[in-house]
């Protein structure tokens, strides 16, 4: 935790969480001992509670940014704010801010490109940029744009153009599990993304070879931009699907950290025969009554004065 | 002179995998479900680094930029049409713009240059290539007139860093020269022929045309054709290119793709457009339609002007005061 570091953006939300500040379960089960050494991350065992008030950090931030740069797919952003802070904070991603493209990092593709702002806050706290860079997002010389770039510094592959993902994934899971390696590779989708074919291709691809290092987040928040996915064009039953693939499928509440946690740190711990797919239901605007009301909340912005409201606390809904 | 013997450009590129495969272990080969008899001994002496991905082209360019990514070289092998255009976006966002960002070694190797899939038709035949790849950045364009030169590019590009494409012809076919020299390939074009008058620019098989073409009009018309094989539109040395025809009266340029639309015309022309006073050029190539006539490859092109005595008479007539 990098409470530490003076600025603006990090005091704005208010919350400092101080590791070990908080009684209660300690959600840490898992060091890679003896598995890499040199395991870089420089995060804090956290209780169930000091997580829970990251995930409220990251989606407070992913507005004030929402705030400062409209053109960010503010709805979209917010649904993976707590499948993201589960691998970055929860012990479950290996990675090194100072070193992104280390060897020893697991490969986390965000095939949902423009739904990640909500990774910016993350990779800035932890330290792959400074903290300032946030109050930039989508201003000329920034390398925070409305879509990420594989120039920021954590993000792997060209991202946002979707259904890509999972192939390129596939590639990476290939060579990792051909040198041996230990590393896992985990690609987020949103479920609308699902209606490019090139993600089944690489379904496919990942159930013939067996690509147990290969991890499938499905944000299923249930829209893509013009209307609810089921009425676009039904996935359903996406699960069944994925199984018959050769998948290993798994499903809960993406916003309850208490279910979303532990299904993701088993993943991340055990060895699979098989590739894993994780659906992670979700709300897309989640906490953001407007955007959560609406069919077309993808195009959606957020107005100032609501951003302001609901940063104040008048929405309990919110975590 | 080289053999008259008539090879398959693929074959001589395959073989020169094989042996790259066996010198460095990163070497992986993918294909879309596409072979060659050269194939089956390359994937029998590595079938651990020999991977079929099937009828997916998308997944064959996904997969070979998550490879590359982690520090294998790649070759990605299909159908000339399918390789470029099924997958067009992935070529562009994983392979072109990612590459700018990350190191990456990705032989994208498509057979079936122009007409060469003849009795096919258009599914197969790839006529839109040249223009669609030589506008993408961080991306080589390779156009091989013979097994000689394919082999040598293989040999030259798959231990380099980079992105490029290969197109390869279908057919079997003679060798127009010997191997091209590295300099002659880092300049992507070398001389087959000196001469006065008129220069044929040609890529791919209509260098072989060009060369019949030069033939006839040094036996018809006295005239000494000089012939350029254009074996890279991308990165071509357009200085030292135009440096070559400076001079030149008359360059007729030879591609079997749609004329006018950003091939290697295109690229003649920006390379001429400052001595566009003193030469006079025409760009010669595929009608801007898709043809359902069956037949030989050569009575195609016949059929659409490009025959050899269709482009002697071009070369008179541009010649013609």
């Amino acid at each position: 935790m990098r409470t530490a570091v003076p600025c603006v953006v990090a005091q704005a939300s208010g919350t400092r969480v101080q590791a070990g500040s908080e009684g209660g379960r300690r959600i840490r089960v898992h060091r890679p001992e003896g598995r890499v050494p040199g395991f870089r991350n420089d995060v804090p065992m956290m209780t169930l509670a000091e997580l829970q008030a990251k995930a409220r950090w990251v989606w407070q931030q992913t507005l004030l940014i929402h705030k400062r740069a409209p053109e960010t797919r503010v709805a979209s952003s917010l649904s993976p704010v707590e499948a993201l802070v589960c691998l970055y904070y929860g012990d479950i991603l290996r990675f090194s801010p100072k070193e992104p493209l280390w060897e020893g990092r697991d490969r986390l593709i965000v095939s949902k490109g423009h739904g990640s702002i909500a990774l910016y806050p993350i990779l800035a706290d932890l330290g792959f940029f400074p903290l300032s860079e946030l109050e930039q997002v989508c201003r000329p010389g920034s390398f925070l744009g409305g879509i990420p770039d594989p120039v920021i510094p954590g993000y792997e592959t060209v991202n946002g153009s979707l259904g890509h993902g999972l192939g390129v994934g596939c590639g990476m899971a290939l060579a990792l599990q051909r040198r041996h390696s230990s590393n896992r590779v985990w690609v987020l989708v949103g479920d609308g993304e699902l209606h490019e074919g090139a993600v089944w291709e690489a379904i496919m691809f990942a159930g013939h070879h067996r690509l147990g290092n290969l991890t499938l987040i499905v944000d299923n928040n249930s829209r893509c931009m013009l209307n609810d996915t089921a009425c676009v064009v039904t996935l359903a039953p996406l699960a069944e699907k994925l199984k018959a693939f050769g998948w290993r499928v798994e499903e809960c509440d993406g916003h309850d950290l208490a279910a979303l946690h532990p299904r993701l740190s088993a993943i991340g711990r055990e060895p699979a025969g098989q590739p894993v797919a994780l659906i992670a239901n979700t709300i897309k605007g989640h906490g953001v009554p407007s955007l959560e009301a609406s069919p077309i909340s993808h195009v959606l912005s957020v107005p100032a004065g609501e951003i302001d409201r609901l940063l104040a606390g008048d929405y309990a809904g919110a975590h | 002179m080289p053999a008259l013997i008539k090879t398959r450009m693929r074959d001589a590129f395959i073989v020169a995998v094989t042996e790259r495969m066996a010198a460095d272990p990163s070497l992986i080969f993918l294909s879309a479900d596409f072979g060659s008899p050269k194939l089956d001994i390359l994937a029998q002496r590595f079938p651990e680094r020999f991977i079929n991905v099937g009828i997916a082209e998308q997944n064959l360019i996904n997969v070979a930029a998550g490879l590359a990514l982690e520090g294998h070289a790649v070759v990605a092998y299909a159908i000339a049409p399918f390789l470029t255009m099924r997958c067009y976006e992935q070529v562009r966002v994983n392979l072109c713009l990612l590459s700018q960002v990350r190191p990456m070694n990705v032989t994208l190797a498509g057979v079936g240059a122009g007409y060469s899939y003849d009795v096919s038709g258009p599914t197969h035949q790839a006529l839109e290539d040249l223009s669609i790849m030589r506008v993408l950045p961080n991306l080589g364009v390779y156009s091989p007139a013979d097994s000689a030169t394919a082999r040598v590019l293989a040999q030259q590009l798959l231990p380099e860093t980079g992105i490029r494409y290969l197109r390869m012809d279908g057919k079997e076919l003679p060798d127009v020269a010997e191997a091209p020299t590295v300099a002659e390939l880092r300049q992507g074009f070398r001389f087959l022929r000196r001469g006065q008058g008129v220069t044929l620019v040609a890529t791919g098989y209509m260098v072989h045309k060009a060369l019949e073409a030069a033939d006839l009009l040094a036996q018809q018309q006295g005239v000494q054709a000089a012939v350029i094989d254009i074996m890279a539109l991308s990165p071509l040395d357009g200085q030292a290119l135009g440096a070559a025809l400076a001079g030149c009266p008359a360059v007729l340029s030879l591609e079997e793709g749609f004329v006018g639309k950003g091939g290697l015309d295109a690229a003649l022309r920006e390379i001429l457009w400052p001595v566009a006073g003193q030469t006079r050029f025409k760009g010669l190539g595929l009608p801007h339609h898709y043809r359902f006539d069956i037949g030989g490859r050569d009575s195609l092109l016949a059929a659409v002007g490009l025959g050899p005595e269709q482009i002697a008479g071009q070369a008179v007539a541009l010649l013609a005061p």
